[in-house]
């Protein structure tokens, strides 16, 4: 069953330039993906397109069952809360603690207090930071923070797990542990679509990969 | 790496785990959403309540400017209404004083308000003699030892009639009837001054309306101005909650409590700002009242007038909270 599919997809900002141009994929449940190309091909914009961040100028896009080129502003937050997201720049805030940044979905999502702890633990132990929960954030190293991003993005288990550059500035032996916990996260049933230009990396994970060029998709196949 | 074992073990056998666990998550929601939602209400509540003293001194000087804003109108609708009960305690009825020919002896007088008291346009006369007039004049005038040296009386006999209707067209009228007749020599209405003073207190009721407008839509704009501030400060916030599926109602939250809170610490310090004034007024107005020999005692606000203030002040902090959050709330947007 398809989850994420893009319809003939363009997006044209006012100032003329083309960011997307005819994109057309699905992406099936429980399926992983990595979507690639040099920086300024589109991968964000089409990362943001699913987050409802943007909409489409022409094509059609479908979440689940839902076409959002028809979804209300009040539906958008439904919308949102079935999508995890993990940035480059992390947006975690720095003026709580790592348990109160990854509990946040869960208090939107409207969670008891108990039962919301119970799962951000959860969430914390499986990226490794159970014992860094009452930290700031900004006192953590740059991989932690990602990996605080990563908690908060799955701790209230959503359907799709999308990632703009996760491993951006990570070295290389970090990277492999985060994606090796996208792997796992795909394994017990989310769908995970991660842009990345780290093509090395892509390689070895050895999952469907989707290049995107000047905002065409170009090739979609096994890496 | 740990796993979570409750849910990862039986979704590894059976792939379409998400469906499920969208519905594991629903069944939670709606069992316990009300619950939660409460428990969310205190907590953000409370949340706010502590964010407003995180930075005392701003929140001392806005407060201060709230609840000056507040008590102005407050305290002076509070002295007209003291006015207001002063006035209340006169005689509000007007009265046509008929001051009879000096010609008429005392029966003349008599037969003459008797005969008065059948006309339908009166409810009531009470003949003031001459003999009464000079001993009321004597007592209350003060001129006493001259009316003494005077050979006979100079004061005509008053009659104070009470007009059956008295409305301010009508009033006129019935004096003019009244003086047309032979017995009086003039008749005057004694309405005047109640009228000034009516229209008095209706322009000082205008003023402190305007104004109490003028000053709610600072109150508004201070608490307006307070928010848009702290939005300014928790934008970040905002975009994340935005991110992971933050309704504007959950965004909106916080602010709103912010708001409230500012109306009632603005309230309870415009209370207390109006009953010292009253405090300091209170010894000058007794003492005033002792002087035109009256028991006058100054009211305070009471209880429906703090109800009120209360109100007012909650409402327009929630308002101003309202109108700068809506403002806000479609311009942040994660990009």
């Amino acid at each position: 069953m398809a989850l994420i599919s893009f319809d003939n997809v363009s997006k044209r900002y006012p100032s003329g330039q083309e960011a997307l141009s005819n994109v057309s994929f699905t992406l099936r449940e429980g399926e992983m993906a990595f979507l690639t190309g040099h920086s300024g091909a589109g991968k964000s914009t089409l990362l943001r397109m699913i987050m409802l961040m943007e909409r489409p100028s022409q094509g059609d896009v479908v979440v689940g069952e839902q076409n959002l080129s028809r979804l209300a502003r009040r539906e958008l937050p439904y919308h949102r809360r079935r999508i995890g997201v993990v940035f480059q720049n992390h947006q975690l805030l720095f003026d709580r603690s790592v348990f109160e940044n990854v509990v946040l979905p869960l208090q939107i999502c409207g969670y008891g207090a108990e039962d919301a702890a119970r799962r951000v633990r959860a969430a914390l132990n499986k990226v490794g930071l159970l014992d860094k929960e009452k930290f700031n954030p900004i006192s953590l190293s740059s991989g932690e923070q990602q990996r605080v991003g990563i908690a908060r993005a799955i701790v209230h288990k959503p359907q799709v797990l999308l990632a703009d550059e996760p491993t951006g500035n990570l070295d290389p032996q970090l990277s492999e542990e985060i994606m090796k916990l996208f792997q796992q996260f795909n394994r017990v049933g989310t769908t995970v679509l991660i842009a990345s230009h780290d093509l090395g990396l892509i390689e070895r994970m050895r999952h469907r990969t989707l290049v995107l060029r000047n905002g065409r998709l170009i090739a979609d196949g096994r890496g | 790496m740990a796993v979570d074992n409750r849910n990862a073990r039986p979704e590894r056998r059976e792939p379409p785990a998400p469906v499920r666990r969208g519905a594991e998550q629903h069944r939670i929601a709606l069992r316990d959403r009300n619950r939660n939602w409460r428990r969310h209400h205190l907590l953000v509540a409370r949340q706010s309540w502590s964010r407003l003293f995180a930075t005392p001194l701003p929140t001392l000087i806005t407060l201060a400017v709230l609840a000056i804003a507040l008590a102005l109108p407050g305290f002076l609708l509070t002295g007209l209404a003291n006015v207001q009960r002063l006035s209340d305690g006169w005689d509000h009825e007007p009265r046509i004083s008929l001051y009879l020919r000096a010609d008429l002896d005392d029966a003349a007088a008599d037969r003459f308000s008797r005969s008065l008291l059948l006309r339908d346009d009166l409810a009531s006369v009470e003949l003031v003699s001459r003999e009464q007039g000079l001993i009321e004049f004597r007592q209350l005038s003060g001129f006493g030892n001259i009316v003494d040296l005077l050979d006979e009386n100079p004061l005509p006999a008053v009659i104070l009639a009470q007009p059956a209707r008295t409305g301010l067209t009508e009033l006129p009228l019935i004096k003019a009837r009244l003086q047309e007749l032979p017995e009086v020599d003039e008749a005057v209405l004694d309405m005047e001054w109640l009228q000034r003073l009516n229209a008095f207190v209706l322009l000082a009721e205008r003023t402190v309306l305007v104004l109490g407008l003028l000053l709610a839509l600072a109150v508004l704009l201070v608490v307006g101005n307070t928010i848009r501030l702290a939005i300014e400060s928790r934008r970040d916030e905002i975009v994340v909650a935005k991110l992971v599926g933050g309704t504007d109602a959950w965004v909106r939250r916080p602010f709103l409590y912010s708001g409230v809170w500012y109306g009632l610490l603005g309230a309870v310090l415009a209370w207390c700002l109006i009953q010292f004034s009253l405090l300091l007024l209170q010894e000058p107005v007794t003492e005033l009242a002792r002087l035109y020999r009256s028991d006058f005692e100054p009211s305070g606000l009471g209880f429906a007038g703090a109800l009120l203030l209360l109100g007012c002040s909650l409402v327009l902090g929630w308002l101003g909270a309202w109108l700068a959050v809506g403002h806000h709330m479609r311009e942040i947007e994660p990009s």
